[in-house]
């Protein structure tokens, strides 16, 4: 049982789900926790600040690097994993690359799909699609397995189910998995899911993976992780198919080393994750397992909408660890889903609307504090808050000809406009100045006592009867 | 035009921004420590035992029989070998006269795919080398010792030898020349299989080897 798609427009609800979280304590209480603690492992990983610093240069400069000559890389990719009998296939949108997930899997007849962690294949919403074709598609890591066995989605990139308690997954372990008894007990409930998911291991048809690094010059997938399910699914299954955004990728096999420090240490505070699977080609005659076949997808989806602008390019840096979730003051109060979107949290803010357009996405960028916690913990120093600040810009100013964002304009409203100009001409005159001034500390009974999203939390606003120039007339 | 066309024609069409190519090899000069091999075993040994490995200290002449008693002790009678290894070979000499069943992997999996999974409580393969930096072990899977062994046994047992130390994950990577020659699979492993996915609360053997045994072999030990 998958969750219901998400209909892509975050921005209708965002409110109300915002409010639905924080006034919910127990959820509150769970994000609360597995943020601190996620900050508190993070940090022990980098006792030296300029280790960390020059480690963020080095990595900030390697994603630039990379990104600079990205068609390039992509091409080279391309030839190179061929030559290593991976086939490459190119997808402008989810419809197209779940056209071309799924037919990998009718060609063959495959009646089940086992998938190690991937964001990209949420991303498209692949679940439906193959359960539309009559394909199963299940989820092996213990985190999205919970999810999907509870019908709901993803709460965070790194940890999916951490919006669950221990109490509730042991609950829906007992009314969903057949012959469970209620156990709370947290390593009796992961046998549990070993137990079921290795019988699925052994019978499934297709394993599906996301890419960490796709290394260009080798012709190379890496992928990160600690369970044993990415490589469960990578090589016990005939067939392996990865699917990855098309930034994910490094010219250089020496790029990978520090890009994976700073990724599991900004993550989850390991100083490396217990697997780094390097995969080259699918089985080589003589070889005793691994799959026949091994494809690559590469998705675009609005990443080259944020490529072709320098500012926004440097979304694309991103290795998603999720270090600016896990430190972000909104993220930890209102959860992942409240977000609507694949991702949450500031690199959801950032990446969404790329994918999305901002009709549906203009009010993401504006559920921020700009505190500044995501740019300054990012691993490859993107600058979250002034990017939010573009997208700000982008999504309130008045539409214009030829913008370079699908959606530019869309939170646009020709009443604020108007205010806001008003405004700016009476702050340019002196004399319109001293007028309104004195209207409003006179005529202050005239202003409502509701107004709006400020009175929901606040007292009113009320001028204050007497001006500061009125004041200090008084003294002199 | 094919996706590809189109993807890669927005992209080019896209401004030049060329950066600098990234100094990585001077960022490890500068950061990384070189140390002598005593050194390297020792953080190697701190940071594997951290993830919760079991690390024992060998020799050629002691390995086998260390790992009889690391078998016997958890009530283990059979293990999977790689035969026409070295290692591999001197398990299947001189285990089985001592009650311990080698079993090899001498067909492709989808022959044995079952027995593999439900009957085969544990392996023996080696380390091509290993990373002190993050108490990481190197394998390189091939025909003879492949992929799965290091997956599917809830114990997984590794020589490791401790003159193949790095330093770090980018030294290995250097000095042993990957970019010009990857296998099929390359794999760093530092621990056994794990996840904290319930409550950010640690468990051990989630989908991979619950327990993780490292034959640590050197001679000044």
């Amino acid at each position: 049982m998958n969750a219901q798609p998400i209909h892509f427009k975050p921005s209708e609800g965002f409110r109300e789900r915002a409010k639905a979280v924080v006034d919910n304590p127990f959820l509150r209480q769970s994000f609360r926790g597995a943020m601190d603690f996620l900050m508190t492992k993070r940090a022990g990983q980098f006792p030296d600040p300029e280790e960390l610093e020059s480690l963020r240069t080095l990595g900030e400069q390697i994603r630039q690097y990379n990104l600079g000559k990205l068609p390039e890389l992509l091409v080279r990719l391309e030839e190179n994993l061929t030559r290593n009998g991976i086939q490459v296939h190119w997808a402008e949108t989810p419809e197209e690359a779940n056209a071309i997930i799924l037919g990998i899997c009718q060609k063959v007849g495959a009646k089940l799909m086992v998938k190690g962690k991937s964001m990209v294949s949420e991303e498209i919403e692949l679940n439906h699609a193959a359960e539309a074709a009559g394909i199963g598609a299940l989820e092996s890591d213990m985190g999205e397995y919970i999810v999907q066995l509870a019908g709901e989605k993803p709460s965070h990139i790194i940890m999916p189910a951490i919006h669950k308690t221990k109490e509730e997954i042991a609950t829906l372990f007992h009314e969903k998995v057949p012959g469970v008894d209620y156990t709370d007990n947290v390593d009796a409930l992961i046998q549990i899911g070993r137990k079921v998911l290795r019988e699925k291991f052994l019978e499934a048809d297709i394993g599906l993976s996301g890419v960490n690094f796709a290394i260009a010059e080798t012709g190379t997938l890496c992928l990160v992780e600690n369970e044993g399910n990415g490589r469960m699914c990578t090589t016990t299954p005939p067939i392996h198919v990865a699917i990855t955004g098309i930034e994910k990728i490094v010219e250089q096999l020496a790029h990978v080393p520090p890009l994976l420090s700073l990724l599991t240490r900004s993550a989850t505070g390991q100083n490396i994750s217990t697997y780094f699977n390097m995969i080259s080609s699918p089985r080589k005659p003589g070889e005793k397992d691994g799959p026949e076949e091994v494809h690559l997808v590469l998705l675009d989806n609005g990443r080259s909408q944020a490529y072709a602008d320098e500012q926004l390019r440097k979304t694309l840096q991103c290795i998603r660890c999720g270090a600016c979730m896990n430190h972000c003051p909104v993220y930890t109060r209102i959860g992942g889903h409240a977000y609507g979107t694949t991702y949450p949290g500031p690199i959801g803010k950032i990446i969404s609307p790329h994918m999305l357009g901002l009709e549906a996405t203009s009010t993401m960028a504006t559920a921020s504090s700009l505190c500044g916690a995501c740019g300054e913990v990012c691993p490859v120093k993107i600058p979250i808050p002034e990017l939010l600040m573009r997208l700000r810009e982008e999504s309130f100013s008045a539409p214009h000809e030829n913008p370079g964002m699908r959606g530019q304009g869309a939170g646009y409203n020709g009443l604020v406009s108007f205010i806001w100009r008003a405004w700016a001409t009476v702050y340019r005159s002196p004399a319109l100045y001293r007028l309104a001034t004195w209207a409003g500390s006179r005529l202050s009974w005239l202003l409502p006592s509701s107004q709006g999203p400020w009175t929901t939390v606040r007292t009113p606003l009320k001028p204050a009867p007497k001006r500061l120039r009125d004041m200090l007339k008084e003294r002199a | 035009m094919s996706a590809r066309d189109r993807i890669l024609a927005k992209l080019k069409a896209a401004p030049q921004l060329p950066k600098p190519e990234p100094d990585v090899a001077a960022w490890y000069a500068s950061h990384r420590p070189v140390e002598t091999t005593a050194e390297k075993v020792a953080r190697f040994r701190k940071c594997i035992e951290f993830a919760h490995a079991d690390v024992h200290p060998v020799t050629s002449a002691t390995w086998l029989a260390k790992l009889r008693e690391v078998l016997t002790e958890r009530q283990i009678d059979k293990l999977l070998v790689a035969e026409g290894t070295p290692h591999g070979d001197a398990a299947l000499d001189e285990l089985p006269p001592q009650g311990i069943e080698c079993s090899t992997y001498d067909m492709p999996i989808e022959a044995w795919k079952t027995e593999m999974f439900r009957a085969t409580p544990a392996s023996l393969t080696a380390a091509r080398a290993a990373i002190a930096e993050t108490g990481t072990l190197i394998l390189w899977p091939d025909a003879l010792e492949p992929r799965l062994m290091s997956l599917v046994p809830p114990v997984h047992i590794v020589l490791l030898d401790s003159a193949k130390l790095y330093n770090t994950f980018y030294e290995a990577t250097q000095t042993e020349g990957w970019k010009d020659g990857l296998p099929t699979n390359a794999l760093l492993i530092s621990g056994p299989s794990k996840t904290a996915d319930i409550q950010v609360t640690l468990a051990y053997g989630a989908h991979g080897p619950k327990e993780l045994i490292v034959l640590l072999m050197g001679d000044e030990q």
